[in-house]
């Protein structure tokens, strides 16, 4: 426990009134873009709290997107493991099955209100942009994807599905032609399209307000895993387990459970070949605090304030940065964080595939490796959540490319 | 007083306006910067606006975000820019130079250090795209004390009160972004921006610099008429592209659209 928070029952209220959590978070944008977030900040005070949006929200989650998500008790898998009790917060089962359509329904939402027409939106894997171009095909919005040309090759079926709901995909070919770039180019867009436009960020990463909007969205994950939890085992989890790319899953999840005590919280960053080796995407692990899109966190960068080539298998870690609250979560020692390697996270995703039929996604793989170690290390009288992000349809291709196998 | 202070004091009892060209530093090659610093100055140019490569050049269009990659071939780093002034400063004292760039080479570099490296290597100014003045408590004071002017961004959807905020915090000049858009856009608004001008000039006494989206003689003869300063960056940065690492060719190339441009404004102006 940090020095300035005595208990975790008493963490403060994040971030301020200027985006701040602790040192990092912010605004660190450019001018053009000061008044475009100014409306946003008011207008997402204004709804967040409207009963009208909140029913709305509601309705949405439980019949279109199909909520609540299972908190599903993996039996065989725990008892093979022979520690903690393993309960998966299935989130892939949710509409276009990851969890990122928690987020963007409620962003459509706050545009519809702020009478946009239209969306934008950067991908890394396609599930954020599949999640977006959803919903704006239900709204009747006009929609525009940006993502990295490698991102475009290696998810080729999510690019598809996006074009099949009527959303634009523009292949993002500066840089390193990942997430990063994409989002430039989402940033270079709303710039140049700002008074009609509607930008809708994946990630609880960004500039002010949009990292405490996509966790307050996403927090539907934890308060539902909460209850879910004291009614199957008549009390809170031990510990909580969540990948983290930009980390909207795994705030999500940490979010409802932050002030108690109890509960031991783990982020999973992707250490890709080997922390050692460099090609990684581990900015809280392995990186150091810096200033990219928008707000202040930990970064993957070079000695001179370069932002570093990223490696991960899955599409949807592969980002040199993470959420700012994360950032600050690290320094208080609120939450742990910890990598995992592409081939720990493969070894985790034919574990869950063939001991409990369910096909994890990549990104969510590297959660499952982690808690494979955790609960090993702890009693079977202990349960631990594990955020099960996202189905693994996606990556079939990734997989099987790995087996050998050409379809 | 401060080399910009100076400079746009001088111009302005000549009843002329600053031409600010702006290229990246280390594009095409780390050795084409410094001269062609110096052939900008011969050729009408009062100030040079020297951008600092970045990896993530989010408010850049393709032309100057190429830019920054080629530099970044070469690793230019901020401490690599610094030398690069020192080395212009050796023959030419009068001529201000002002950093462009993103803060996160700053941040990995210290505010502290980087505000007395400045000012060491002969930097007048410092414009820095993703810091507003709101970000800026620990940097602005530090550039402050060495001398070193912290230059401000205003856009045309900057509202009153933000306006009054930024010209409070910045000093130098101020630099209006005559559009909506990222650097190398091609709808600038003339008129647009006239009017904001004019509403910026009531609120402070600075000189006025306007960028982005001006190409050629005829749009900055166009905005020279509001403004204090003309400053052109992708049209130039794109005769660098275009010279593909033939100094002689890509010098001469910016050195005629430099005169151009200096000889349609000069003339522009009545005596
Ligand atoms: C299934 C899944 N999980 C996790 C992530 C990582 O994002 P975040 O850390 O914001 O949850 C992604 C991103 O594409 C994803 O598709």
């Amino acid at each position: 426990m940090s020095d300035c928070v005595k208990s975790w029952a008493e963490l403060p209220d994040l971030p301020d009134s200027k985006g701040h959590f602790g040192v990092y978070g912010g605004l660190f944008v450019a001018e053009t873009l000061m008044a475009a977030l100014d409306e946003l900040r008011i207008a997402y005070e204004k709804y967040q709290h409207d009963p009208e949006f909140i029913k709305e929200l509601d309705k949405d989650f439980q019949d279109y997107v199909g909520r609540p998500s299972p908190l599903y008790h993996a039996e065989r898998w725990s008892q093979q493991l022979g520690g903690a009790q393993i309960y998966l917060k299935r989130e892939d089962l949710n509409h276009t099955g990851a969890h990122k359509i928690n987020n963007t329904i409620g962003q459509a939402l706050l545009a519809k209100r702020m009478g946009k027409t239209r969306i934008i939106a950067e991908t890394g894997a396609g599930q954020h942009g599949v999640a977006t171009a959803t919903v704006a095909a239900r709204l009747g919005l006009e929609c525009v994807v940006y993502m990295g040309a490698v991102d475009v090759e290696r998810q080729a079926q999510n690019v598809y599905r996006m074009k099949l709901l009527g959303a634009t995909v523009i292949p993002v070919e500066s840089g390193t032609k990942t997430l990063k770039d994409a989002l430039n180019e989402a940033m270079r867009d709303w710039v140049t399209h700002i008074d009609d436009t509607f930008y809708i960020i994946g990630t609880v990463a960004g500039p002010h307000p949009y990292p405490a909007m996509v966790r307050d969205f996403q927090s539907i994950i934890g308060r539902e895993a909460r209850a879910q939890c004291i009614e199957k085992t008549a009390r809170l989890p031990d510990a909580l387990v969540a990948c983290v790319g930009g980390g909207s899953n795994a705030m999500g999840l940490f979010y409802p459970f932050m002030r108690d005590e109890s509960v031991e919280m783990y982020g999973v960053e992707a250490a890709g070949d080997g922390l050692e080796t460099g090609n990684h995407a581990a900015p809280l692990c392995a990186g150091v605090p810096g200033v990219l899109h928008g707000n202040r966190t930990y970064l993957m960068e070079d000695e001179n304030g370069q932002i570093s080539h990223t490696h991960s298998i899955s599409a949807g870690l592969d980002y040199p940065g993470v959420g700012p609250e994360h950032a600050w979560l690290k320094d208080v020692g609120r939450a742990h964080y910890v990598a995992i390697s592409d081939d720990e996270a493969m070894a985790a995703f034919y574990a869950l595939t063939q001991i409990e039929g369910i096909l994890p996604a990549l990104e969510s793989s590297h959660a499952l490796a982690y808690a494979m170690k955790l609960a090993k290390t702890m009693s079977k009288d202990k349960n631990i959540i594990v955020n099960l992000s996202g189905r693994g349809d996606k990556d079939i291709h990734t997989v099987a490319t790995r087996d050998g196998i050409e379809f | 007083m401060s080399r910009i202070a100076a400079t746009f004091e001088r111009l302005k009892s000549n009843n002329r306006k600053a031409l600010i060209p702006y290229i990246t530093a280390g594009d095409y090659t780390p050795e084409l910067t410094v001269p062609l610093m110096h052939a900008m100055v011969e050729a009408g140019a009062n100030i040079i606006e020297l951008g600092v490569p970045f990896s993530d050049p989010m408010a850049d269009g393709p032309v100057i975000q190429k830019a920054a990659e080629r530099a970044l071939e070469h690793n230019v780093s901020l401490r690599d820019v610094f030398e690069m002034v020192k080395a212009f400063r050796m023959q030419d004292k009068r001529t201000p130079v002002i950093l462009m760039g993103y803060l996160n080479p700053i941040e990995a570099m210290g505010y502290a250090e980087f505000a007395s490296a400045a000012a060491n290597a002969g930097v007048d100014g410092v414009l820095t795209v993703d810091m507003p003045p709101e970000e800026g408590g620990e940097c602005i004071p530090l550039l402050r004390e060495q001398g070193v002017d912290p230059i401000f961004l205003i856009a045309p959807t900057s509202t009153a009160a933000r306006i009054a905020s930024l010209v409070s915090n910045a000093s130098g000049f101020v630099y209006y972004v005559s559009l909506k858009g990222v650097t190398g856009a091609g709808h600038l608004d003339v008129e647009g921006a006239a009017e904001k001008l004019k509403s910026i000039r009531q609120v402070t006494d600075l000189p006025l610099g306007v960028g982005f989206g001006i190409r050629d003689a005829e749009t900055a003869v166009a905005i020279g008429k509001e403004a204090d300063a003309i400053i052109v960056g992708s049209a130039i940065v794109k005769k660098i592209e275009e010279g593909a690492g033939n100094p002689a060719l890509i010098t001469a190339n910016i050195v005629a659209m430099l005169s151009s441009i200096r000889g349609a404004l000069d003339q522009s102006i009545p005596n």
